[in-house]
């Protein structure tokens, strides 16, 4: 029998919510067939059977938080063939000797026998090696040990490793020593009021993916400073010269979007202006400059908001850019990724104006230290050479990490932006 | 309730004074709740100290103590037979009974605990009533129940109650009686077969089970077997008691081994069978605690009951019945009490024999460990190797490391020999830290010493014990 586990879902995943279970008990599956959906920290993912075989037992059921590690479904390699009896492989019966019948003697057992503990997770192996100390500070820390990496001798969970768990709770990076603590999603104090009160209301369980959404715009909110900048583009001559190509590249070519344009040219901005394709360390007071730009793309779903990541936007040819965003939207929207999709970038774009709206203050995707929000483009009444004229104007604003990034910079790399945008020339020379 | 008793307040009721139950009331103490502690006896100590382990360890020391002095004959020095005066020895034994139960109410009465006796029932699940001189009923906003256990009895019908004592009664040491059968092979029969044996009795162990203490792995008991050979008339397992009457003035055992009957004639029949918690003529039945069909109160790993604010701790709460988990779990319960997150996630608890050799163990035996399927390395040290327990006389014993084959993480450790109980401290303390084998083998032990045998041991598991040929 293959006892299936949740495996590792990559760096700081250890747990997830059973959104769907696609099989059923006595079901069998090929290797490779998806078996269950499981929502994490960043999006939902397909788990697929490792193994051809029939589906002997479905331990989770939907809405349950399973841990790496956990077992979810056990498999009958045996096949198809409807294998009634389990394969003999459990331990052998402990030995007739220890059993207490009538009036056997019972001299003290040296494990630990009595009471069972009320929590029904599945034990590790090995329980996690750290000192009784430690497993007392982490349950006053409400951190749950088995999570936390160890840095002592042979993976032993240290003192400062359980503290340094607390403070960065899914982020493991050192904590930032001048930020408050990011792992709460609310101000201590704030209680709220009994609203049934004041009429009907109806409670709903918060998804995975909603409770990592507030986790981390809460850590944004508190550990970044932002500022928005805003201005306008005149895309009037940009969006004639994008229609014309979209009509004549055929069936076959990829039709360029406005989103894609904007990437490309946020990519070569950000090769001129590196402090906007940064990170910042507080705790060791240094900005990370990164040589490489992956653009995240904000991406409304069913399940709700998902960045994916166009990687090398800047290497990449503008059709490349748009044939990709094409790809990475709809798998976004069709829930088909993997989490490792959703790492790495080092600037994010939002473009609301599909919805509407002009101007907008995005909140800046930390640890990244810039983000883009493109509004609606409207035709506008502008003033040219003294007379008013109709020019279609696309709202940019860009809000900044104030510790990384000043004012004047912003504003400079928005100017640079917009001089490529109104200037296809410009463009076409900086890709 | 009647009309006129009037009910105390107390933040914290403790029921039972013994290892459990002081501990758990001093730390309640400590922790600024303001606690009572109730108790039958007339002083605190429960069991352990009155009548348990504390009088056992005494007598264990003197009948150790004639045992060595009989052995240093090898040595060159000869004593002659001791005499025994059985009143000063009990007075002996006793006096070291009073002066540790002196200390705990010292302890109670210094840390502002209030003491009452009398025994103490339910009437609801925030009310207590104890009858002792008077009547006191207590409200409490939390209850620890640490009533400990007693002594399991044959029925009737297999033995007459006037034909047999149990360890309490065997404790008091009355007399010594020329023949004496211990009915049950775990460690209280043999430590009091041995004290007996000492004092001059001609000691039968008769055991149900096919060996003597089940627990334990086997190759720690074969040096105690060795010696038990030579101090007791007959060690017998695989026994099936029938009867027992009195006949003059002994009592005649009928019992079946290997399918024959027989009979044998004995002064004088301890029966140590185990023991049973005491979660009967409490009053439980008016609260919500749930008591298993064998007897334990269901905790959960704050020893909390299924009744929110009482929590059980000690023998009446479950398996292994020692003094010292109870003491464990007396703090858990108290802790959990003044709001800590504290629970019982303790990964060995020691278990010693106090006869000699003296046996312990803690975490998995070998035993536990192959029935789980564990992929195990097993490192032994033999005794005989020992420099410090060749000097001492006493070659006879074992130390066994058995570590994870894959991590070579120690999950448990056995000792079979003299100061057995100290050195299983420190395997206890590895096994807590999630020690390996090679942390042990390579902190540095003292030479000579017992527990340099835990190092070799370990070294053993890795292969590179030097005072041991590899095979």
């Amino acid at each position: 029998m293959f006892e299936f586990k949740l495996p590792d879902l990559g760096e700081g995943v250890h747990e997830g919510q059973i959104v769907n279970v696609l099989v059923k008990e006595g079901d069998t599956v090929a290797e490779y067939q998806p078996m269950l959906e499981v929502e994490t920290d960043k999006a939902a993912v397909e788990i697929p059977a490792p193994k051809a075989g029939r589906v002997a037992k479905i331990h989770v059921q939907t809405g349950q938080v399973v841990k790496v590690g956990q077992v979810l479904v056990s498999i009958d390699e045996a096949g198809a063939v409807a294998a009634a009896e389990q394969p003999a492989t459990a331990a052998p019966v402990p030995p007739a000797g220890k059993a207490t019948l009538g009036v056997a003697v019972g001299p003290p057992a040296p494990t630990v026998v009595g009471p069972k503990p009320t929590s029904v997770e599945t034990e590790p192996a090995q329980p996690v090696a750290a000192a009784p100390a430690v497993r007392r500070l982490a349950r006053e820390l409400n951190v749950d040990i088995a999570q936390v990496p160890g840095t002592g001798p042979g993976g032993r969970v240290l003192r400062e490793d359980v503290e340094r768990f607390a403070a960065g709770r899914a982020a493991p990076a050192a904590a930032v020593p001048g930020a408050v603590g990011p792992a709460r999603t609310s101000v201590a104090g704030a209680e709220l009021p009994d609203f049934s009160q004041y009429g009907p209301v109806r409670r709903e369980v918060v998804p995975q993916i909603r409770k990592t959404i507030a986790r981390q715009m809460t850590r944004a909110w508190v550990n970044v400073p932002r500022v928005t900048h805003c201005d306008q583009a005149d895309i009037t001559e940009l969006e004639r010269n994008r229609t014309q190509y979209n009509e004549a590249v055929g069936p076959d070519g990829t039709k360029l979007s406005l989103t894609a344009i904007v990437i490309k040219a946020v990519a070569a901005g950000l090769r001129r202006f590196p402090m906007l394709n940064s990170s910042y360390d507080a705790a060791a007071e240094e900005i990370i400059y990164k040589d490489y730009v992956h653009i995240g793309v904000a991406v409304d779903t069913p399940r709700g908001l998902v960045v994916p990541v166009l990687r090398d936007a800047d290497r990449k040819s503008l059709p490349q850019v748009a044939a990709e965003l094409v790809d990475l939207s709809q798998r976004a929207r069709a829930a088909k990724f993997e989490i490792a999709d959703l790492r790495g970038a080092t600037f994010t774009i939002t473009n609301v104006g599909a919805l509407g709206g002009t101007f907008v203050t995005p909140m800046v995707n930390y640890p990244e230290v810039g983000i883009l929000g493109l509004g609606r483009a409207r035709m506008e009444a502008v003033v040219r050479d003294g007379q008013i004229v109709p020019r279609l104007m696309l709202p940019i604003s860009l809000s900044f990490d104030h510790r990384v990034v000043d004012g004047a910079d912003a504003a400079r790399f928005v100017a640079d932006l917009i001089r490529s945008l109104e200037n296809p020339l410009r463009l076409i020379s900086l890709m | 309730m009647v009309v006129g008793e009037l009910a105390e307040q107390t933040e914290v009721v403790v029921i039972g004074g013994g290892p459990g139950g002081y501990v758990a009331a001093f730390r309640a103490a400590d922790l600024g709740l303001q606690t009572t502690l109730v108790d039958v006896a007339p002083v605190l100590g429960g069991v352990c100290l009155r009548e348990g382990c504390i009088p056992s360890k005494a007598l264990l020391h003197v009948a150790h103590l004639m045992e060595d002095a009989q052995l240093a004959g090898e040595f060159g020095v000869t004593f002659g037979p001791p005499r025994v005066e059985l009143d000063k020895l009990r007075a002996w034994k006793q006096s070291v009974v009073e002066r540790l139960c002196g200390g705990i109410n010292l302890l109670a009465s210094k840390r502002g605990v209030r003491v009452i006796r009398g025994r103490a029932r339910f009437e609801d699940s925030r009310t207590v009533r104890v009858d002792g001189d008077g009547v006191t009923i207590l409200r409490f906003n939390h209850a620890i129940i640490a009533t400990g256990s007693r002594a399991k009895r044959l029925p009737e019908s297999i033995i007459p109650t006037d034909c047999c004592m149990d360890s309490t009664a065997a404790l008091t040491l009355e007399t010594v009686p020329k023949t004496l059968l211990v009915v049950g092979g775990g460690y209280i029969g043999l430590e009091l077969g041995q004290v007996y044996a000492a004092l001059g009795s001609r000691v039968t162990i008769m055991e149900v089970l096919d060996r003597i203490l089940t627990g334990a792995d086997q190759d720690l008991l074969r040096p105690l077997l060795a010696r038990l050979k030579k101090q007791f008339d007959d060690v017998l397992t695989g026994v099936t008691l029938q009867g027992a009457r009195k006949v003059g003035q002994e009592i005649e055992v009928t019992f079946v081994k290997d399918g024959q009957p027989q009979t044998r004639m004995f002064e004088r029949v301890l029966v140590c069978v185990g023991r049973q918690p005491n979660s009967d003529d409490l009053g439980l039945e008016k609260t919500r605690v749930v008591v298993n069909q064998n007897g334990f109160i269901e905790v959960d790993e704050a020893r909390r009951t299924a009744d929110k604010r009482i929590y059980a701790i000690g023998d009446v709460a479950g398996n292994p019945m020692l003094a010292h988990k109870a003491s464990h779990e007396g703090l858990v319960a108290a802790e959990a009490i003044a709001g800590k997150p504290s629970v019982f996630d303790a990964r060995a608890i020691p278990a010693v024999v106090y006869t000699s050799p003296e046996i312990a163990w803690c975490g998995l035996t070998e035993e536990e460990a192959r029935s789980k399927g564990l992929e195990i390395r097993v490192g032994k040290f033999n005794w005989a190797a020992s420099g410090r327990a060749v000097a001492m006389g006493r070659p006879e014993g074992l130390t066994k490391v058995i570590a994870d084959a894959g991590t070579g993480r120690v999950l448990g450790v056995g000792v079979v020999g003299q100061r057995a109980d100290d050195l299983i401290a420190e395997a206890t303390l590895a096994i807590e830290m999630g020690a390996r084998a090679e942390d042990l083998a390579m902190t540095i032990h003292p030479h000579p010493s017992a527990s340099e045998t835990l190092m070799e041991a370990a070294e053993s598991v890795l292969g590179t014990a030097i005072h041991m040929l590899r095979k």
